[in-house]
């Protein structure tokens, strides 16, 4: 780790303020950035720690329904609510105990990590991802891997989840790391099916429309008997090939749906 | 009942209350006044020539004591290599030089090319990063059939070539084999891989060097399994310290599993250092560090063929090995693939006609050596993984068919070169079936399928040697040392004792599991005595903790010297009670006269050894201290049978192993908990070989598989409940306590049961697989289903039969 210095603004304003200095990075639970320091491949000059903002924790609902969770909101909250269980369950099987009271929403769809869990619930979802500046639907957030459509300097202080009738999360865990080899992310609305798929795509997290069309018809695992993903795209690496993840985002899909009921 | 104390009891480990609760006292707890801090400049190619080293910006930087390239090592020895293996020709093995520091080349991604000593860590990292090396990269030797071919780019330019050794075993039977397999009723052969690995002990490896300026008295502590073994090969081979003016310290160390075994230059290096610095030296290895600079295990691609007769009865068998042994000869690899490898080729069988061959081959990958069990794994893979396919192919009964070629008379000499002194397959055999319970296998693989899951079930057997080892049979095979153990009693004034030994402790229980058989020798509590090992400074001599060799070595030399203070300690109590030596009987810490009620209690004849008042002085010295060396005479030979249970998710590959039993043969057991425990923890070291572990690299030479993201180690809910038993005991027929040892037993005994099982999963769902290379990962196995039954795509080119066995057991994609 090289030299930094830290600043921990309580409001959001001074968050906002304090980003931007050039050298400043905002430090969300810390569970990808520090690590990433303690090697050496990043080297902030000045961290801002979003972790003693108020404001930013916290879950509630809004008029429409929605599942309001503020950007630093930790996953072990977020497993504890009961509002929208798929996505607790998503969050309680992020990284370990420690990772889970560290890690925040916020950080993780910041970041758009390929094999990240979040993006997959908040595309499903058609959440709403709340900035300091505005307001962003999922399906305009997540731009490829680690990109999303932040600025420079904006955080994210919300992350607004319309739940679903039905949804589930199937992860398929790489074995080392744990992360989702692929997971799938179904959610099942009135007015039709949405499903999210994470780390299979070079692309980062995307939906898969030929599912959703299907299912919204017929949700049932049966209604995916026709499909199939193509390779193209995929991840291949030592952990499996981009043929492997293909077919396993039909499986998990499957599950999806089935154990969504 | 069972017993509450001495031989036989499982008194809780006294060593785990300071590990529970952090007061252990570890090598990186160890920090000494004015210390600096190196760091290694290490290379991130994995083979090339350097051109220059521009240091003058880095040397400038705050806080820098001072930076060291190879130059400063050119007149000092390398590293040793504490093996020689004689090839099929007669000729010994080809052995590079190992600078403590890159010299000329690097030689794989990790190789230390600097090493910047400064006042704080920090500063040491920051004037590394300033330092330039310009490297003229070369080809990167990873594939170990291209290396040995003609005109193949060479790790080392001073070698004739690639090849380590050409080892056939035993070459004089090779014709009487190749025959056999003429004349066979049926030939099986199996290629398969055996996964490289990574140790991964808790605690990485660290060194510090000190030099007392006023003495010139050198001290290392280091995180070694051996210290006595890296004084004399660091003292003697690399800086020409003599032994009494070097001590080496390893406190708690926090797992070894043979890495640690090893001399590292890091330990040389800070020894080296710390009196051109005037300074102690500190390094402490970094988790990425450790996977590119500690001796990595196994990685042998090998091919074997056993021949049957009509009956089932093996004839003969045969193996060619592709063993690696990484850019450099890391302490004692050349003896892995061969004489702990090839000597266990016979296995549990009577297979009259055995040859083995191993290539050792140079690449540029990080040294390869032992790792638990150490070339046993290797061969009882390749011999359970065959014989399960022969049963396959012959459609007889796996369980059968090794009963019938089991041994069963003993001593038994198998025509590799041991003989095994005693043993009962069938015995072990009987009791994995009953606590195993085979007999309900069909309604757990009937309950499965309502759940959609494919179970199958793996048996085999294992036999290992260990108890290493007879000093003048290794020295035959090549040991350039002797493998016996020491052991110093000190009896103190008050009756309590110290044993001081050179087996090493870095789990294994030693702290509690020797005393008990102290205890039970001379009838005292076990508290009255202290286990003091790990510091050349305490116990006369030590070859260390590794090859299942403490108690079976070690624990007999604490014998043989308790044995000798129980006499001497006769004749005081004699001298006291006016009798004669022959008739004064020890029990339960007193000593009596046959015939008589007088008796004396052990407090006060070690008493009167240090207050010699009423003492036979003129036959007998004072004190109460006695030393003894003991070499044993054979190897001990632990053998076992394995069942491991495992479902398999049809539509993604997911193995899991739902249920694991062990009935191990360890011949007497001091403290039965501590068995199950190191029992537990090799398997779980051999499912993680067997299912999650695998160090890759690319083409390039690149360690792909270089942190916890992609190298997977076993948790613990990958692990079901085992079930494991040692009541079927045969001792030891040669060392004073008829113990075998048991510290790897469970890594050898268990990848061949999970790969068996797999494999019978597949084929009980009419997926017609034959072998799958480990780890059985689910991307692997989800291939080898598909390839069976679409026929493309196989999960390594390794694991087709064909015979296109490529020449690396390496990474690269799923």
């Amino acid at each position: 780790m090289y030299a930094f210095e830290m600043e921990r603004p309580e409001t959001l304003a001074d968050a906002v303020a304090a980003l931007k200095d050039e050298e400043a990075q905002a430090l969300g639970g810390g569970q990808t950035l520090i690590p990433t320091m303690k090697q050496r491949l990043a080297q902030p000059g000045r961290l801002i720690s979003l972790a003693g903002i108020a404001e930013m924790k916290g879950i509630d609902s809004d008029d429409d329904g929605r599942l309001c969770i503020g950007g630093g909101t930790t996953h072990g909250a977020i497993a504890a609510q009961s509002d929208y269980p798929a996505l607790a369950a998503l969050a309680s099987r992020i990284g370990d105990p420690a990772v889970r009271n560290r890690g925040t929403i916020g950080g993780s769809v910041a970041n758009n990590d390929p094999s990240a869990c979040y993006p997959a619930a908040c595309l499903a979802s058609n959440a709403t991802i709340v900035t300091n500046a505005r307001e962003i639907a999922a399906d305009d957030f997540f731009l490829g891997m680690f990109t999303t459509a932040l600025e420079e300097g904006e955080i994210v202080t919300e992350v607004r989840f319309p739940v679903p009738e039905a949804a589930n999360y199937q992860k398929f865990a790489q074995p080392a790391s744990r992360f989702p080899l692929v997971g799938v992310f179904v959610a099942k609305f009135s007015d039709g099916v949405r499903v999210a798929v994470t780390g299979a795509s070079e692309g980062g997290v995307f939906r898969w429309s030929e599912a959703e069309t299907a299912l919204s018809d017929n949700f049932s695992a049966a209604a995916l008997d026709d499909l199939n993903v193509s390779a193209d795209g995929m991840i291949s690496d030592l952990h499996g090939s981009g043929a492997y993840r293909a077919h396993l985002i039909k499986v998990m899909t499957g599950r999806a749906v089935t154990a969504a009921g | 009942m069972p017993k509450d104390h001495g031989i036989g009891a499982s008194p809780k480990r006294r060593e785990d209350i300071r590990f529970l609760t952090g007061d252990g006292r570890y090598t990186d707890d160890i920090n000494l006044a004015g210390q600096a801090y190196v760091h290694f400049l290490r290379s991130d190619v994995a083979h090339g020539r350097i051109r220059s080293i521009d240091m003058a910006a880095a040397a400038g930087m705050p806080g820098v004591v001072r930076i060291f390239t190879g130059e400063d090592f050119a007149d000092i020895g390398g590293l040793p290599c504490g093996w020689c293996v004689t090839d099929r020709h007669g000729n010994p093995m080809q052995e590079p030089k190992h600078p403590v520091l890159a010299h000329g080349k690097v030689r794989h991604v990790g190789d230390p090319i600097c090493a910047v000593v400064a006042e704080t860590l920090s500063q040491a990292r920051d004037a590394a990063e300033a330092i330039v090396v310009d490297i003229e990269e070369l080809p990167a030797v990873i594939d170990m059939k291209k290396a040995v071919q003609d005109g193949a780019i060479k790790v080392h330019d001073d070698l004739a070539s690639n090849l380590c050794y050409d080892w056939g075993f035993i070459e004089d039977n090779k014709a009487a084999v190749d025959e056999a397999f003429k004349a066979a009723h049926h030939v099986t052969t199996l290629e398969l891989v055996n996964n490289r690995l990574i140790a991964n002990p808790m605690e990485p490896r660290v060194a510090v060097g000190q030099w007392e300026k006023g003495t010139g008295d050198y001290t290392l502590y280091t995180t070694s399994q051996n210290p006595h073994v890296i004084r004399l090969l660091m003292g003697a081979f690399v800086l020409g310290i003599p032994e009494h003016k070097l001590r080496v310290v390893s406190p708690d160390v926090g797992g070894g599993f043979g890495t640690k075994i090893f001399h590292y230059a890091e330990e040389a290096f800070c020894t080296f250092a710390a009196k051109a610095c005037r300074r102690p030296v500190k390094w402490t290895s970094s988790r990425s560090e450790a996977f590119m600079s500690d001796a990595h295990g196994r990685d042998h691609v090998s091919k074997i063929e056993l021949a049957m007769d009509a009956e089932g009865m093996f004839t003969a068998l045969r193996t060619d090995t592709y063993a690696n042994m990484g850019a450099y000869l890391s302490t004692f690899a050349p003896s892995v693939p061969t004489w702990l490898h090839g000597i266990l080729m016979a296995g549990n069988y009577k297979t009259p006609l055995i040859y083995v061959n191993v290539k050792a081959v140079f690449t540029n990958t990080v040294p390869v050596d032992a790792y638990r069990g150490a070339g046993r794994p290797e061969a009882t893979y390749q011999l359970e993984r065959v014989i399960d396919k022969a049963a396959r192919e012959t459609g007889r009964d796996p369980i059968a068919l090794r009963r019938q070629n089991f041994i069963t008379e003993f001593p038994y000499a198998t025509p590799v070169a041991v003989e095994y002194d005693t043993g009962d397959y069938h015995a072990t055999m009987d009791k994995l079936i009953e606590i195993a319970d085979l007999a309900g296998f069909d309604a757990r693989l009937a309950e499965s399928k309502t759940r959609g899951k494919l179970r199958g079930l793996g048996v085999n057997c294992y036999i290992e040697a260990c108890g290493i080892a007879p000093s003048n049979l290794v020295g035959q095979l090549g040991a350039r040392a002797g493998l016996y153990e020491s052991a110093t009693v000190r009896v103190n004034a008050t009756g309590g004792l110290v044993v001081m030994t050179g087996s090493h402790s870095h789990g294994q229980g030693h702290e509690t599991a020797f005393p008990q058989v102290v205890a039970d020798m001379i009838g005292i509590p076990e508290d009255m005595i202290e286990i003091v090992h790990g510091d050349t400074a305490n116990a006369p001599m030590g070859m260390g903790t590794y090859g299942s060799r403490s108690l079976a070595v070690g624990g007999s030399a604490m014998v043989r010297a308790t044995e000798k203070i129980i006499a001497k300690a006769k004749k005081i109590a004699a001298h006291i009670m006016e009798a004669s030596d022959q008739d004064i009987e020890l029990k339960d810490g007193k000593f009596t006269v046959a015939g008589t009620d007088k008796s004396l209690a052990w407090g006060d004849v070690t008493l009167a050894a240090y207050v010699p008042h009423n003492y036979p002085l003129k036959d007998l010295e004072p004190g109460l201290e006695e030393t003894a060396f003991y070499d044993p005479n054979n190897f001990t030979y632990p053998s076992g049978a394995y069942c491991c249970e495992v479902e398999v998710d049809p539509d993604t590959g997911k193995v899991t192993i739902e249920r694991f039993a062990a009935a191990d043969d360890f011949g007497n057991i001091i403290n039965p908990m501590i068995v199950d425990g190191q029992v537990h923890g090799g398997i779980a070291q051999g499912i993680g070989q067997a299912l999650l572990e695998a160090c890759a690299y690319d083409e390039n030479g690149q360690l792909i598989s270089a942190s916890y993201m992609d190298y997977a180690m076993p948790r613990a809910d990958d692990m079901p409940m085992f079930t494991v038993d040692h009541s079927c005991q045969t001792p030891c027929t040669h060392n004073p306590l008829g113990v075998k040892g048991c510290g790897e037993a469970g890594a050898i005994g268990s990848p061949p049961a999970v790969v068996n099982a797999v494999c019978d999963a597949l084929q009980r769902a009419g997926k017609n697989v034959t072998h799958i290379d480990m780890p059985l990962s689910p991307a692997r196995v989800w291939a080898a289903m598909n390839d069976a039954t679409a026929n493309e795509g196989a999960a390594q080119p390794a694991a087709r039969s064909s015979g296109s066995a490529e020449g690396r057991s390496l990474g690269g994609q799923a």
